[in-house]
């Protein structure tokens, strides 16, 4: 008697539609995708104002400090008291020195939550002034309405 | 001799299931870090510590003086320009500016342009200060924006 042979595997579904929107949204995603804004801090919601506008050209020798709700001042991932800041910004402005530039070049970019007390952010301006630093940048959000 | 059953040549796909298995780890890469990205500008302070040495300055340069005071919980609860006492009221703040310099003062050159000195208490919250420097340094005009005060600098913390 001649046995049928059963096979199992046969029940497979058209796999094409479901590539192909699988691919289209990888490639959504990585057209979207924005390496760049490494520069925000999860701890930080920026105000926002109706008069800026993004920058045309990034800043030259952005030192960016992030300042949270409570004060506490974040620069290249470490954290920063306002007595402490004085030493984070005196490693930046080695490295600044080493590319044999001013301190005036730099830039300090303040993203201050918005919640923060004001005499904090003009704490984390006085020290970075002791240091020599001139150029301030305080950033907010664009509001388009 | 034998011949091959036709059937058996369409069964040569190729197996889909790795690609299929890296192709949706790429999609949940991506869907992970993405992240929508929100536009965000500068206001631009220029803030030399001040020197002692020029203490003495001509008293038409004296720039204009903003106030912030703010109750316990970080509220603005008033405003004064100049002394002039405004409220909480932004727009009249800003029209105040526009009458004290004029909206023609900043063409004059990138220096001369009048100047804000910032004092607010130390609890105030900094989105108020943002809204303040908003209100001073222009307003919309439709797409156009008309700037006032370029100048912004900080007076001392009050702790």
């Amino acid at each position: 008697m001649r046995v049928k042979r059963i096979k199992t595997d046969m029940a497979e579904g058209d796999m094409t539609p479901m590539i192909d929107m699988v691919f289209q949204l990888i490639a959504f995603f990585m057209v979207l995708i924005n390496f760049a804004q490494t520069e925000s801090n999860d701890r930080v919601v920026l105000p926002s104002s109706t008069l800026v506008k993004p920058p045309e050209a990034p800043l030259e020798f952005p030192i960016v400090l992030h300042v949270a709700k409570d004060g506490e001042i974040i620069l290249g991932g470490d954290n920063y008291t306002a007595e402490t800041l004085r030493v984070g910004l005196q490693r930046e402005i080695s490295v600044i020195n080493a590319e044999k530039k001013s301190v005036g070049d730099a830039n300090v970019i303040i993203r201050a939550h918005k919640d923060t007390a004001a005499g904090d952010v003009q704490e984390v301006i006085r020290v970075a002034q002791e240091q020599k630093l001139e150029n301030f940048a305080l950033r907010v959000k664009e509001d388009r309405s | 001799m034998k011949i091959r059953n036709s059937k058996d040549a369409e069964k040569n796909e190729l197996n889909m299931t790795s690609m299929i298995d890296i192709v949706f780890l790429l999609l949940i890469f991506f869907v992970m870090t993405f992240k929508i990205v929100e536009m965000e500008g500068d206001f631009s302070v220029k803030m030399p510590l001040a020197s002692t040495s020029n203490a003495v300055v001509d008293p038409t340069d004296l720039p204009l003086k903003l106030r912030l005071r703010a109750d316990a919980t970080g509220k603005l609860t008033d405003m004064a320009l100049n002394e002039i006492n405004l409220g909480v009221d932004f727009d009249q703040l800003r029209a105040n500016i526009v009458t004290l310099v004029g909206t023609a003062a900043p063409v004059a050159g990138d220096d001369k342009g009048p100047e804000l000195e910032i004092d607010t208490d130390y609890n105030l919250r900094y989105e108020y200060v943002i809204q303040s420097i908003t209100a001073v340094s222009g307003y919309k005009d439709g797409d156009q924006v008309v700037k006032l005060i370029e100048k912004i600098k900080f007076a001392k913390p009050r702790r």
